[in-house]
């Protein structure tokens, strides 16, 4: 299916959201040695250790990486809190985090009215709602200070609003969410950009000023946006290494590092990575399957806890009961092309197995042939990174091969 | 598949319309969707629908399969985020929420949503600023359309 294209483009001002602070927390010092190898082998002050055991235990996540954040109210080096069982999510941008695990009073957010500001964020499967609070936070050696995050679920603002209802269902508790947040490090600097700073019906209805539980669609500048924490940093911040092992049937857990900045220390080096640029407006480039060109319709998506797309004529079964998965009655190996915006094409090969099978212990959270059906688009989910040092480049962020927004493995 | 352009883009302003029922409801919704989403509306036909497709200034791109009885039996999305689902899938949007959550609960995780109901099938996939989805009436689908039609 070709692409539909269409014209609308968002401005990409990223003024005014660079700002440089001296760390205040000491971090480790050790060099940098990156092996080449999938999962470990680095160190510094730019990494921090990713699992995909969930805060929830068995049974409550299969194929998710999580990480721990350490959250300050701003200007405090002392209130502060370590909030594990966050997931690390490159399909979206900005820090969530759950009302219920937070303990530190944040800075509300505040619109031209005086009002709190509250954001309703559709991801595919729901909606997160809450307010917007300013953070300092700390990932191992980097630091953002004055971040605007999500806090999801509070009890302040209860009520969500009808607009943001009428985008799907909440999500907002850990049984949700299966987190204790999401720290998203996708390819966008701000989780919406330029439609959200104008006004009337160009504005997709994502921030609000509430009232008490009295709610309106509310303009909010780039600067103000729930942003991608990597662009706060004062180094490091043009993007993500994800590094992680391979994952071989269905296994107890898988571990690695999500490296913070490209090309900016020894342990984030391109190397001989394919770069794939993604639309500049979508995040996407393209995926040929069987046959099935997904133009500007697929992405890597390391918060999608499988591969899903349409197996179109290789009609592969969806499980009975479980049926956004697939359940091939012996393992498939199948490959397909991906194609960056700037042309550059490289094959992919990868297995689908029975998820019955594969999920059949509650206990083994890293499972790679995990897919499901998803006709229109191609979801590179986590099985994708695994084995892999995948790089997602930060749109507008310079990199040694170029400007983000960029994909790489 | 060949499609006639049946008439020219029509730019419709708000006006203030009842919430209007749009899949499994009647032709005449499509108008109130429109004005709703201040969308400007392109048509185009085959033998046995016609494909009313509104582009709002959200960026969202939403297509209403009306039948040749003049019944809205599929709709499609596709934008930088989701359009108003209450209003666009109308009486099947609450079965659409619980299915949601259901599925949820099943999956141990994030995806794209696959509902796949004997009475109706939702699938939307997706990402941050880029949002493509489906929803169809199987029964209400015209004798000889396909689902695969519905894009």
């Amino acid at each position: 299916m070709k692409p539909m294209r269409r014209n609308k483009l968002f401005a990409l001002s990223l003024a005014g959201v660079f700002i440089a602070a001296a760390g205040c927390s000491g971090g480790t010092s050790s060099s940098s040695i990156n092996t080449g190898g999938g999962g470990s082998g680095s160190s510094g002050t730019n990494i921090q250790s990713i699992s995909s055991t969930p805060p929830g235990g068995p049974g409550s996540y299969v194929d998710g990486v999580f990480t721990s954040v350490t959250v300050c109210s701003p200007g405090s080096t002392t209130n502060c809190q370590t909030i594990d069982g966050v997931l690390l999510d490159t399909g979206s941008s900005g820090l969530r985090i759950l009302s219920s695990a937070l303990s530190v009073s944040l800075s509300q957010q505040t619109g031209a009215n005086g009002d709190p500001v509250v954001e309703c964020l559709p991801f595919v499967d729901g909606v997160t709602w809450g307010p917007v609070q300013t953070a300092d936070i700390t990932i191992n050696g980097e630091q953002a200070k004055s971040l605007p995050i999500q806090v999801i679920g509070s009890s302040n603002f209860s009520t969500v609003s009808n607009g943001c209802l009428n985008y799907g269902a909440p999500e907002d508790t850990f049984a949700d969410l299966g987190a204790n947040g999401i720290l998203g490090v996708g390819n966008f600097p701000q989780d919406c950009g330029g439609g959200c700073t104008e006004s009337g019906a160009n504005n997709p209805g994502l921030y609000y000023t509430c009232s008490g539980a009295n709610c309106e669609v509310t303009t909010e500048s780039i600067a103000n946006q729930v942003a991608n924490p990597v662009i706060f940093f004062p180094t490091d911040n043009n993007g993500v290494l994800i590094d992680l092992s391979s994952v071989s049937g269905a296994q107890a857990n898988v571990t690695g590092s999500v490296i913070f900045g490209i090309g900016t220390q020894s342990n984030n080096a391109l190397g001989s990575a394919t770069v794939y640029t993604v639309d500049p407006n979508y995040g996407n480039f393209t995926t040929t399957f069987n046959n099935v060109t997904y133009g500007d319709n697929a992405y890597l998506d390391s918060g999608s806890n499988a591969l899903y797309f349409d197996s179109n004529t290789m009609n592969i079964p969806v499980c009975n009961d479980l049926t956004f998965w697939y359940c091939p009655s012996s393992t498939l190996n199948l490959s397909a092309t991906n194609q960056g915006f700037n042309g550059a094409t490289g094959t992919v090969s990868f297995v689908v197995g029975n998820a019955d099978t594969l999920t059949a212990n509650d206990s083994d959270y890293a499972v790679n042939g995990l897919a499901g059906p998803n006709p229109g688009m191609f979801d590179w989910g986590l099985p994708f990174f695994f084995g892999r040092k995948v790089f997602t480049a930060i749109e507008g962020q310079n990199t040694p091969a170029g400007a983000g927004p960029y994909v790489a493995y | 598949m060949k499609l006639t352009i049946l008439s020219g883009i029509l730019v419709v302003f708000l006006l203030p319309f009842p919430a209007a029922a749009s899949l499994g409801g009647d032709v005449t919704s499509v108008q109130a969707d429109v004005a709703r989403m201040q969308a400007t509306l392109q048509t185009s036909s085959t033998d046995s629908y016609t494909i009313h497709d509104m582009q709002a200034p959200t960026g969202v791109d939403v297509k209403e399969y009306v039948s040749n009885a003049g019944k809205v039996f599929a709709v499609t999305w596709k934008g930088p985020v989701h359009p108003d689902l209450q209003q666009l899938l109308g009486p099947y949007f609450q079965q659409f929420v619980q299915a949601e959550q259901a599925e949820r609960k099943q999956r141990h995780g994030h995806g794209p949503v696959v509902i796949q109901q004997p009475g109706l099938v939702v699938q939307i996939s997706g990402h941050m600023r880029s949002f493509y989805g489906r929803a169809y009436v199987p029964q209400m689908l015209p004798a000889g359309v396909q689902a695969e039609e519905i894009r």
